[in-house]
């Protein structure tokens, strides 16, 4: 389970968990969080929770609600974030105790989220029980596995701009909350977000031309991927890894030769001031800086 | 029933990823018959890939029953939308039963996505978050909508797309193959043209690589299939490979259209 620890001033006041479905933040003193300072709103933002993730929503507050210096309208709190209400900080933190105790096994394994009748009726394993939160905020009434298909789901997915209203944000339990299963998925809240690009980024590196008509010119390899010379003749590519960079021959007969070796059809690593010729043009690579 | 295997190009790929011990994923792409099917297993133990084995191998070869000795003219839309429901149903009713009656296999389930190619349209059907693109001119177009929690939130304007990538609610779907009595498979059909590139992937592709790289893959490599699908899991991989990840690239490499298929065959014999 995540919390929040509020602060003023560098002073820790104190931690809320966020063990309810919707923590409201504000000045009134019915709010969960309630902060007695003219520049807190009445009611000024919630933190709806849903399994594994926490969304804050500032409710249309005068002054504003801020996470990491940016002011935000709605945003999924990540671990670690720091909201700002006026002077008052709020940290989210993830409990690392639930981190250490989920079995790594688990982490992002795909289970099924169930509507509550069908939970009900079979408990599994693999199955996790669905949220009545899930349904709640949805403007369909129906549960989830009722999702109607559209004529054309190819279509982006627009997001429907009307969020919903804080009525029914509130989620209402439509069922006894359903028994917790062992594999149960709070646990992943733990999981870092991986953000999908590599760890360490390559240094920039470019082809410089040696010979034909464009000698002299400079590429810089940006892409992850470049492809290199005439489609239909012979083309091959070069990918940035993790590892670094390397060569292979996509499309031809003839193979790209690297320091005057042809390659085969397997990747080759690249090196500082490799020459490569391709489709008749003799090239340099380099590492950039 | 047709042979396809000169109209499509196929290559495949799967991998463990780099954190989890085994592979839960399952394929079988059959060029012959126009047909690529993809699974994504979950259930404890080695429960997942006999889940999406049995998916995957029982679609297969049932499909390709159930085609043999149909004349390509019978082979509409509705029916083939019929074929994959029928036996997405049949594999929901293997899977069912092996689960209730082993206990190591409690509880496994799988995801599913089926691609038919028939008379220049594609029949697709699909269960959960497996999914399947297109690239037609250069473009990357999701066309199956995942059945999961987040689809759902970002279908209700609760989340952007672009919040999506950093939810932590990822791994649940709301459907699956195997878990009930009963499954329900959506399906639709889409013409299809001359050059388009159709990837399945289980989430560990999409999830780990971003859709602007899985287009740039696509549109770079699209002259070497196999290349293309082991670097799409090579990427995955790369960018930490939390999931088993596996793909099934198809290339439209001639028109098949039932007519001038039949008109082509004709003139074949007469030459």
């Amino acid at each position: 389970m995540a919390k929040i620890i509020l602060s003023l001033e560098g002073s820790v006041i104190r931690e809320i968990p966020l063990d309810k479905d919707r923590v409201t933040i504000g000045r009134k003193p019915q709010n969960d969080i309630q902060i007695e300072n003219l520049a807190v709103s009445g009611e000024h933002a919630c933190i709806v929770t849903i399994l594994a993730d926490s969304f804050l929503e500032d409710l249309g507050s005068t002054n504003g609600t801020l996470v990491n210096g940016n002011q935000v309208k709605k945003h999924i709190l990540q671990n670690n974030d720091v909201i700002e209400i006026g002077k008052y900080k709020m940290k989210y933190v993830i409990d690392a105790t639930a981190a250490a105790s989920a079995p790594a096994e688990d982490f992002e394994k795909t289970m099924v989220m169930r509507s509550p009748k069908a939970a009900a009726a079979a408990p599994k394993p693999a199955v996790a029980p669905a949220p009545p939160a899930a349904a709640a905020p949805a403007p369909k009434p129906a549960a989830p596995a009722l999702v109607p298909s559209p004529p054309k789901p190819a279509a982006a997915p627009a997001p429907t701009p009307p969020a919903p209203p804080k009525s029914t944000a509130a989620p209402v339990p439509t069922a006894p909350a359903p028994p917790k299963p062992a594999a149960a998925p709070a646990p992943a809240a733990a999981a870092p977000a991986k953000p999908a690009t590599p760890s360490e980024p390559q240094p920039l590196a470019a082809l410089q031309m040696l010979t034909g008509g464009n000698a002299g010119k400079e590429i810089e390899l940006t892409k992850n991927l470049t492809t290199l010379g005439k489609p239909g003749v012979q083309v091959a590519v070069i990918t940035r890894r993790p590892q670094g960079y390397f060569i292979t021959h996509v499309e031809g007969t003839t193979f790209p030769v690297v320091n005057g070796k042809a390659l085969d059809s397997q990747a080759r690593a690249l090196n500082d001031h490799d020459v490569i010729e391709l489709a008749g043009v003799k090239m340099e690579f380099f590492l950039k800086k | 029933m047709i042979n396809m295997s000169s109209f499509l190009e196929v290559a495949t790929a799967t991998h463990q990823g780099m954190v989890r011990s085994h592979n839960e994923d399952s394929i079988a792409a059959d060029a012959e018959a126009g047909l690529a099917v993809l699974a994504d297993g979950m259930g404890g133990y080695n429960a997942g890939e006999v889940a999406s084995g049995i998916a995957a191998e029982l679609i297969r070869v049932e499909m390709k029953k159930s085609l043999d000795g149909k004349s390509p003219r019978e082979l509409n839309a509705q029916y083939a939308e019929q074929l994959i429901t029928q036996h997405a149903k049949q594999a929901n009713e293997a899977i069912y039963h092996a689960s209730q009656s082993q206990p190591q296999y409690s509880g496994m389930g799988t995801t599913l996505v089926v691609a038919f190619w028939h008379d220049n349209q594609m029949s697709v059907g699909h269960v959960g978050d497996s999914r399947l693109y297109r690239l037609r001119g250069g473009t990357l177009e999701q066309i199956t909508r995942d059945h999961s929690l987040l689809q759902e939130q970002i279908d209700s304007g609760m989340i952007t797309k672009e919040q999506a990538r950093h939810s932590q609610n990822k791994n649940l779907v709301t459907r699956a193959v195997g878990i009930d009595p009963e499954v329900e498979t959506e399906v639709h059909t889409y013409p299809v043209q001359l050059g388009d590139i159709y990837l399945l992937c289980s989430d560990g592709l999409n999830d780990m690589v971003i859709d602007e790289d899985i287009q740039l893959t696509l549109a770079s490599l699209q002259a070497n299939l196999p290349l293309a699908a082991q670097q799409l899991v090579q990427q995955a991989c790369d960018n930490g490979g939390r999931d088993n990840v596996s793909v099934i690239l198809i290339r439209v490499a001639k028109d098949f259209s039932v007519r001038t298929g039949m008109l082509d065959r004709l003139k074949t014999w007469f030459r």
